[in-house]
């Protein structure tokens, strides 16, 4: 039995659709309920829906032998996983956003509000500038907007949102996507069926591409 | 007599391993908890972690908690030319946890091979370290690796120590996107692009693994490497647990510390390695010392999560007496124990106890 950490919301839909094409389905997961976890002894699969932040977690601990996770989950939490697969969906960028024509001087700290304050610290350290990280949770455009912060470091999609609240994007940190990982233990004893899954799942990921 | 039923699996293995590695010739070394804190400054490179627990002792010497046991080892072991220490251990170190990014008081139990070290002592202390984990649980791997090859690949790609660093970082996480992106982004040509990345597949039973090495080390120092991990390989043919012996070139530990083979156990149940180890030739020169030196960690406290069985109940017996009457009770409780039963004997009933069946010896009992 593989088990597989499947973040909850549109990216664990897309996510099971191709487990389910690459013949791990799991008909009970589409019945519309409250459940988390879901099993095809058949196929030898379970998986459960867990938040998106928390995947790489089960992951690590070994609750799941394998799942899915945003490479800025990834970035953030430097889990110690096998990245075995870009599935090359919910793809996005990690990115320095700022009110539209504001220019960074250079000669103050820089204030950057954030959710992943391990990215952006990064980031900055390498171009040797000095940040005052401000950690949010959630809503994280209205920052400069209200004075608490000069940039944000955020995803971004489409950008719709940024140009809502009038920002705009001044630098990309790093391109997102959702990559397959696994337990580095359960890789060592379940080889075979981890490979397998991996294999099917890289076969739909060039499917994905040429259909772009 | 020691009553084996009552050990958890971690004091187990602490015994079996003692008796193991004594069998060899590793003497058992006992070490203080506490150690200078200039030992491991002037040595930071070589630990794995460089947060550590210090106080002021009382002349007002800063000590250390030890997060790191080798370092002592070498620091108090004698030079022999031509000979080597075997010693052996079991002590707590006091380091950050990966998982919990908090510090952590760590059962180690291992051994270290120090000094003129020959192919026989690689055999002998990979062959140990698969022995250790059989003797803890029939289901493990022991992945066995080795850094020469690794980076003897990386320096002919590319002489940027930074991008070497990033690239192995992909390496130890089976990454072969970002991996073949980074290699593009840097310049690295598309013939050696592929073979890094050919090689993050090569895994799994030792003679695979170098028969499909064997294209890819093309320069000098990758093809003494292969020798010796072929070396090892014959020497292991007769070990009993060669099919659990794998080679896996993820498995890259901290490169600052080793060269040449390192190691990594798992056993199956356990989310994470609980073995480590490999050679660290470095360390030994750095402390002004020749030859070389193998070695690995067993982590004992992870063997907690290893068949854990809650029991139904904490004593067989709850044996209720009069204070009047301990003489009963004494009796009793023998008569009991003597049966194979455990006994919790007590005056009232206790709140949480959970006990198989009731003995009343009170008077208001009896009645």
């Amino acid at each position: 039995m593989i088990n597989v950490a499947l973040p909850k919301g549109r990216l664990g839909e897309s996510v099971y659709a191709m487990f389910e094409t690459a013949g791990y389905e799991c008909p009970a997961i589409k019945e519309n309920n409250r459940k988390l976890i879901f099993e095809n002894e058949a196929v030898g699969i379970r998986f459960f829906w867990v938040k998106p932040s928390d995947v790489s977690i089960y992951v690590e601990r070994g609750s799941a032998d394998i799942g899915v996770a945003g490479k800025d989950i990834l970035l953030e939490y430097q889990p110690d996983i096998y990245e075995l697969l870009d599935l090359n969906i919910g793809k996005c960028r990690m990115a320095v956003a700022a009110p539209r024509g504001y220019h960074d001087s250079g000669e103050r700290t820089l204030k950057v509000a954030t959710k992943f304050s391990h990215i952006a610290s990064r980031y900055y350290a390498d171009r040797g500038r000095d940040i005052d990280i401000i950690k949010l949770n959630g809503s994280i455009e209205i920052a400069p907007i209200l004075g608490l912060s000069d940039v944000i470091v955020d995803i971004v999609e489409t950008g719709t949102t940024l140009r809502e609240n009038d920002l705009e994007v001044v630098a990309t940190v790093v391109p997102i996507s959702a990559r397959l990982i696994a337990n580095k233990a359960a890789f060592k004893f379940k080889t075979k069926q981890i490979e397998e899954i991996t294999a099917k799942l890289k076969g739909l990921v060039v499917k994905n591409d040429s259909d772009l | 007599m020691i009553d084996e039923r009552v050990l958890k699996s971690e004091e187990r293995a602490v015994y079996a391993l003692r008796s193991l590695y004594g069998k060899y010739g590793y003497r058992a070394y006992k070490m203080s908890k506490f150690e200078e804190y200039d030992l491991y400054v002037r040595n930071k490179d070589f630990l794995i972690s460089d947060r550590i627990i210090t106080f002021n002792d009382t002349d007002g010497k800063l000590m250390a908690l030890k997060p790191d046991v080798t370092l002592s080892i070498i620091k108090n072991l004698d030079e022999q030319p031509g000979c080597k220490q075997k010693v052996c251990y079991n002590e707590n170190v006091y380091r950050v946890s990966g998982s919990t990014r908090q510090f952590k008081e760590i059962m180690q139990a291992g051994l270290e091979c120090i000094g003129a070290l020959d192919r026989y002592d690689l055999y002998e202390v990979v062959s140990l370290a698969a022995e250790s984990l059989a003797l803890i649980s029939e289901d493990f791997v022991l992945d066995v690796s080795h850094l020469g090859i690794l980076t003897a690949m990386l320096e002919e790609s590319s002489g940027d120590v930074q991008l070497r660093r990033e690239l192995t970082r992909y390496i130890a996480a089976k990454n072969p996107h970002d991996l073949e992106r980074v290699c593009r982004e840097n310049g690295i040509s598309p013939e050696k692009t592929a073979a890094i990345c050919k090689f993050i597949g090569i895994y799994g039973d030792m003679d695979s693994v170098l028969r499909r090495l064997e294209p890819l080390c093309t320069g000098e120092a990758a093809r003494a490497a292969l020798a010796e991990l072929e070396q090892l390989r014959k020497l292991l043919d007769d070990c009993p647990w060669k099919d659990k012996i794998h080679f896996d070139f993820s498995i890259v530990n901290d490169m600052d510390y080793y060269n040449g083979i390192v190691f990594q156990g798992f056993l199956s149940g356990i989310c994470e390695s609980v073995l480590s180890g490999g050679q660290y030739d470095k360390l030994i020169q750095k402390m002004g010392r020749s030859g070389g030196a193998v070695g690995f960690a067993l982590y004992l406290d992870l063997l907690e999560d290893l068949g854990r069985t809650e029991r139904d109940r904490d004593v067989d017996v709850l044996l209720l007496y009069d204070e009047e009457d301990a003489a009963l009770a004494a009796r009793e409780t023998k008569r009991l124990i003597g049966e194979g039963k455990s006994v919790s004997a007590q005056r009232a009933i206790p709140e949480k106890l959970r006990y198989g069946r009731v003995l009343d010896l009170r008077k208001e009992g009896r009645v």
